[in-house]
């Protein structure tokens, strides 16, 4: 349904004007004092360009670090319950990368896989995803290895690709993309063969391995004895891997109460932790920070692209930036690939 | 770094440690990433430079780790400093680990903590002028400018809790912010829960935070949260002359109990 059409820098600002004016709240990486964040910008001046990769990935959009799943009351045997709205706001999330844009396939499989997710889902729904081709990487960034691609259009209702300093080629690849292209159609021109030049204009992501070849390898390897005690020596066991990655869905529910009432809230999880898998017996079947490290990298690159026919990594290279002793995703599945062949 | 190298082969060789943890070269040129060195070979990775300011000393009580046998730990004064912290809380026994201070590309092997105290002895005690300048810029600024501050950074929070990884003194087996029966505190990472979790954490520290900063470095929304830990610490030294890690002898302020203490509520 690709629609190459060309898009002027300048005329950024009255096609988010439209936006606006049609109900949707937008969502950018702007920047804010010495790091780039998702937020409303207030104009387009605000929109942070030059980035490799924001910090935080873009699934909180979807996904929210907390949700609240509902309120409670008690009254001796009586329990009232009220639940939120979840009904989303129409969201229009611009200035991602496609790595990001990919995500969201993985993020849909997971949460609708048996029983639909209605929060994710009705964020899903109302939500366009308009994204802008790489023309720079760095040495954390593997997407070409997992399927995707600095001007991959998977994932993207819109895809823009930087011309040159003043001008954006435009991919329109879905009806939400039509929609959102369709709210200032005067400012989109022709495009006159510019298509041709997009991939001339990308930047150059080396592959590091192939997914597809990984997922039918790494079952071999899950009784290694060495492997998964050396890659993980050094990991902590925090979340902040999980945490940045766009792809990362597990969650915790806790009730927080507070004498006579509470609140049911889910919030992020992570397999890095001792906690994530600890019975309440006290046993815990991953007693060891390898077999943890042996659940992430499984769960993405076999698991899921088994069960769920989706990759569970984009290759974005946040977790391996945000990784506090450089443990680097690219680099350790790399590394697995050659062993098994 | 050739130094470090063959001090490392020479531990090793002689049986004096099973590892030596240092630095190895990381995913990009101003990057290093923590490394276990146990043979000759794995000793030939270690590096030492700028960028390498993680306190490897949060290995020394890792399960892995300890059962590799004795370790050596690469660092500077506040790696030094924990393992006399260790020492006061019991972590660690001496001569049960080998310090490798660096310090202008000289290596000094320190295998009993009277040997990390005269060394650190030597050396200039408490803050750095740039760290001293950094916090009374803060304490400068009114209360309600610290608020604003305090509260927009913390919001950032995502509770990936990076910081009590890497703090080495950050060792509970089981955290308070895991307990939930009672929830001591707010799960959610907003405003409110992110401003418990980081207060009871630096409350935590209280006198007994080296100032490594490898709590701020680990956070991935780069908040400041080392700045707590130091004011935290400069408090502890004016109301209990208590200064972690340069003595093995010294009590903690918050673990002790004196009949004639200051305040009267404990008493």
């Amino acid at each position: 349904m690709s629609e190459s059409s060309i898009l002027q820098r300048a005329s950024l600002g009255a096609w988010l004007e439209a936006m606006g004016r049609a109900g949707r709240r937008v969502l950018a990486p702007v920047q804010e004092a010495d790091r780039v964040v998702f937020g409303t910008p207030s104009a387009p001046e605000q929109i942070a360009t030059g980035f490799v990769q924001t910090p935080g990935s873009a699934k909180s959009v979807v996904f929210p670090p907390f949700d609240e799943m509902l309120r409670f009351r008690t009254n001796g045997e009586d329990v009232h319950v009220e639940e939120p709205s979840i009904a989303a706001e129409p969201t229009v999330l611009f200035g991602v990368r496609p790595c990001d844009a990919a995500s969201f396939a993985t993020l849909k499989a997971v949460f609708t896989w048996d029983s639909p997710d209605a929060w994710v889902e009705s964020r899903m729904a109302n939500l366009t995803v308009i994204s802008v081709s790489c023309t720079q990487c760095d040495e954390y960034c593997f997407c070409t290895s997992v399927g995707g691609g600095p001007g991959s259009t998977q994932g993207s209702d819109i895809l823009l690709t930087p011309l040159d300093d003043r001008r954006w080629l435009v991919e329109v690849l879905t009806e939400k993309g039509r929609a959102a292209a369709g709210l200032a159609p005067q400012l989109f021109a022709p495009a006159n063969g510019e298509a041709a030049s997009k991939e001339k204009l990308l930047a150059q992501v080396p592959v590091r391995f192939e997914a597809k070849e990984v997922a039918g390898e790494l079952p071999s390897l899950f009784d290694h004895p060495e492997v998964w005690k050396e890659q993980s020596l050094r990991c902590l066991g925090c979340g902040a891997c999980a945490f940045v990655c766009p792809t990362c869905s597990c969650f915790d529910i806790q009730d927080e109460r507070v004498r006579d009432q509470g609140t049911r809230l889910r919030c992020w999880d992570s397999c890095g932790f001792r906690l994530f898998t600890l019975h309440a017996s006290g046993h815990n079947p991953r007693h060891v920070q390898s077999e943890r490290w042996r659940q992430r990298v499984m769960h993405k690159f076999s698991y899921q692209p088994e069960r769920l026919g989706v990759t569970g990594c984009v290759g974005c290279g946040r977790c391996s930036r945000a990784c506090p002793v450089d443990m680097n995703l690219g680099e350790h599945v790399r590394r697995l690939s050659e062993m098994s062949v | 770094m050739e130094l470090l190298r063959d001090k490392a082969k020479s531990l090793l060789k002689s049986g004096a440690v099973q590892v030596v943890i240092g630095y190895a070269a990381g995913s990009a040129t101003d990057r290093f990433r923590p490394h276990f060195a146990r043979s000759a070979d794995e000793a030939d990775r270690l590096v030492f430079g700028d960028g390498c300011r993680q306190n490897l000393a949060v290995y020394l009580l890792k399960p892995e780790v300890r059962a590799m046998g004795k370790a050596a730990v690469v660092g500077g004064p506040t790696t030094l400093r924990t393992l006399l912290q260790y020492a006061v809380e019991n972590q660690v026994s001496d001569g049960s680990a080998v310090a490798l201070a660096l310090e202008d590309g000289r290596v000094e092997e320190l295998t009993s903590f009277a040997a990390v105290e005269e060394y650190l002895a030597q050396r200039p005690h408490g803050l750095s002028e740039e760290d001293r300048a950094e916090l009374e810029q803060h304490a400068g600024r009114s209360r309600e400018d610290r608020w604003a501050y305090w509260s927009g950074e913390l919001a950032r929070c995502i509770r990936c809790y990076a910081c009590r990884a890497a703090c080495p003194l950050c060792y509970c087996e089981q955290c308070i912010t895991e307990n939930n029966q009672p929830q001591w505190v707010p799960v959610a990472s907003d405003a409110f829960g992110n401003l418990e979790w980081n207060v009871v954490r630096a409350m935590h520290l209280a006198g007994r935070c080296v100032n490594c900063g490898s709590c701020a470095a680990a956070c991935p929304q780069n908040i400041r949260i080392d700045l707590l830990n130091q004011v935290l610490a400069q408090e502890a030294m004016t109301q209990f002359g208590a200064e972690a890690g340069y003595s093995v002898r010294k009590e903690y302020a918050l673990s002790v109990f004196k009949p004639d203490d200051k305040e009267t509520f404990i008493r």
